[in-house]
């Protein structure tokens, strides 16, 4: 069998190495390292696999997974399944787009500094800001940036997040801001689906207040209000989302009072993968400008007046400021922030607002449907495509014969929230048909009357 | 950049070895960098100033200064409280570079032992520094 190597260096080039530096073997190369920082058993893995037996493999997890379009998901949760329009599959795919790098260069990087700008201008319109930067990793990492914002300019160490946003993006903001001494506060969540604002009267030295809208569960939180309250005590307000889409429908959340926006853009051209790569959003008010994270785009003249795109504003990256940066990663997710430009292109301000009423229109159905058949809807709250259902003990034993139908009906939210058990997060995109909701209502009905 | 002999050092401010102005108006101190500052660091286009009500030590950072070259950190001539800074630098930080102890002001602030400011460097002994 022929075997592949993964790894480029040959035993002799790494020898030759080691002769340059000076040192007789890896071990010796790394002794610098502390040995307790250094791994000293072999790894544990399985032997190399050949090219056709790693595709034998692959297929076979594959086989394992679930998989729109063949199985009917009614899951958001964070990830949306939409319609990817052709022209952006195949633009995206140009090697001019593929070969990008960070585009220090204006001299030879037009083409690319100009789709980041185009991005950062149709994501501001989306986001109701002034200003967006050219991307961050995911929406977690938007967050987390925006957390971190607020707490360099407002000199405060504490931070209060609604419960209710994504319980993997208030995993990853602990990561950032915990072992750093800021404190995270949560806000608990309302029996109407909404976050318990009430908690924030009177509190100090709060540097941020930050909800994601629509929610978690899918409900589309009062803004003004949150706005009005994290202002009061002198915290910014920061807002989020999961479902950029949401905003082809709602009004955006810089028009109702937000100072800085973060979200993941996923929706927005960029296949659901396995989890990944996602679209880090992250904007703010002319205010604040200069404490964003990242890289900036910006339009500029040269000597003869013609228009051009720059990086801007780079004083505030770690390439110019060293440690007193405004964040250590400057990488940024620019192939999906241009599939998201060109998505947000081809479907156009009124193409994109349709989609949303579709989208709407269709979770609205499901949500009668199962209304209709009996079933509790727990958080009475407005929503955007999810909403939380509460079903019967019986649809844990049902769920897993869905499965089998390749079903998939909804998230079960006691993983995430203990005190809900029962209840199940559905989503419904422009791809589910009006046969595959009334397929899922007709299957969970029977557990309704057992 | 200009020689030493062509920079402006009043006599009616004192100065810090990080190259900020500081003057005794009544019970306020009013602060900005010097001369020798602006020309180092080339046209100003930002500055990051305080809030009103913040206070600082004497040596902290208060804001900073960016340059078209460079960005600097500005640090307390004398600790206490801002009680107000220059707004106006926000749309003309080219104030700094033409007129750095006038218009080009940054901060008041509210010393916390205004006998400190005896102990900043007079015109002399901060030429005398600059001079090495």
């Amino acid at each position: 069998m022929i075997t592949m190597r993964y790894l480029p260096h040959t035993p002799e080039q790494i020898q030759q190495m080691l002769t340059v530096a000076g040192a007789d073997s890896l071990e010796s190369l790394f002794s610098g390292i502390p040995e307790e920082c250094r791994r000293l058993q072999e790894m544990n893995l399985p032997e190399a696999l050949s090219e056709w037996a790693l595709n034998r493999h692959m297929d076979a997890l594959s086989a394992g997974l679930a998989v729109s379009p063949e199985y009917k998901i009614f899951i958001g949760a964070g990830r949306y399944d939409h319609h990817i329009p052709a022209t952006v599959s195949s633009l995206k795919s140009r090697s001019e787009f593929l070969t990008a790098y960070t585009p220090y260069q204006p001299e030879i990087s037009q083409g690319t500094l100009q789709a980041i700008y185009e991005y950062q201008t149709l994501a501001a319109r989306l986001m109701g800001v002034d200003v967006v930067t050219a991307s961050h990793y995911d929406g977690a990492t938007a967050l987390s940036e925006s957390l971190l914002m607020a707490i360099r300019k407002t000199r405060r160490k504490r931070v209060v997040l609604s419960s209710l946003i994504h319980p993997y993006y208030r995993r990853v903001a602990q990561t950032y801001l915990e072992p750093a001494g800021f404190e995270i506060i949560e806000l608990p969540f309302l029996e109407n689906g909404l976050t318990d604002l009430s908690l924030l009267e009177g509190a100090v030295d709060i540097a941020a207040v930050a909800l994601q809208s629509p929610n978690f569960f899918g409900c589309i939180e009062d803004l003004k209000a949150g706005g009005q309250k994290a202002h009061e005590i002198g915290a910014l307000f920061i807002v989020g989302f999961t479902e950029a889409l949401a905003y082809g429908l709602l009004k955006s959340p810089g028009s109702q009072g937000a100072d800085i926006v973060f979200g993941e853009g996923q929706s927005l051209g960029i296949p659901i993968a396995f989890g990944g790569p996602g679209l880090g959003m992250l904007g703010c008010t002319p205010e604040h400008t200069r404490n964003l994270p990242g890289r900036l785009v910006g339009k500029a003249k040269d000597m003869d007046g013609k228009n051009g795109f720059v990086l801007t504003l780079a004083t505030r990256e770690q390439h110019i400021r060293r440690e007193k940066a405004t964040s250590n990663i400057c990488s940024n997710n620019s192939h999906c922030a241009l599939t998201a430009a060109m998505y947000m292109a081809s479907l156009g301000k009124s193409g994109f607002c349709d989609l949303a009423i579709l989208n709407h229109d269709k979770a609205a159905y499901l949500c009668r449907g199962l209304s209709g058949a009996g079933f509790k809807m727990p958080f009475q709250g407005t929503f955007f495509n999810e909403f939380v259902v509460e079903f019967p003990e019986e649809l844990e034993t049902l769920y897993q014969r869905l499965l089998e139908k390749k079903i998939v009906a909804g998230l079960p939210l006691s993983a995430f929230y203990p005190e809900l058990s029962h209840h199940y997060l559905l989503c419904v995109t422009e791809t589910a048909s009006r046969e595959d909701m009334d397929a899922l209502i007709r299957e969970v009905t029977p557990c309704m009357n057992p | 950049m200009k020689d030493i002999n062509e920079l402006k050092f009043p006599e009616n401010v004192r100065y810090t070895r990080d190259h900020e102005w500081a003057r005794l108006e009544g019970n306020i101190v009013i602060a900005g960098i010097s001369d020798y500052a602006q020309d180092q660091l080339g046209d100003v286009v930002y500055v990051e100033l305080p809030r009103i009500q913040d206070r600082f030590e004497n040596g902290e950072v208060f804001g900073t200064v960016e340059s078209v070259k460079a960005v600097s950190e500005l640090f307390m001539p004398i600790a206490g409280e801002i009680v107000a800074i220059n707004a106006e630098l926000s749309d003309m930080p080219d104030v700094v570079n033409s007129d750095p102890y006038g218009a080009g002001w940054m901060i008041h602030i509210k010393p916390s032992d205004p006998a400190f400011m005896e102990t900043l460097m007079t015109r002399e002994a901060y030429l005398d520094m600059l001079k090495g």
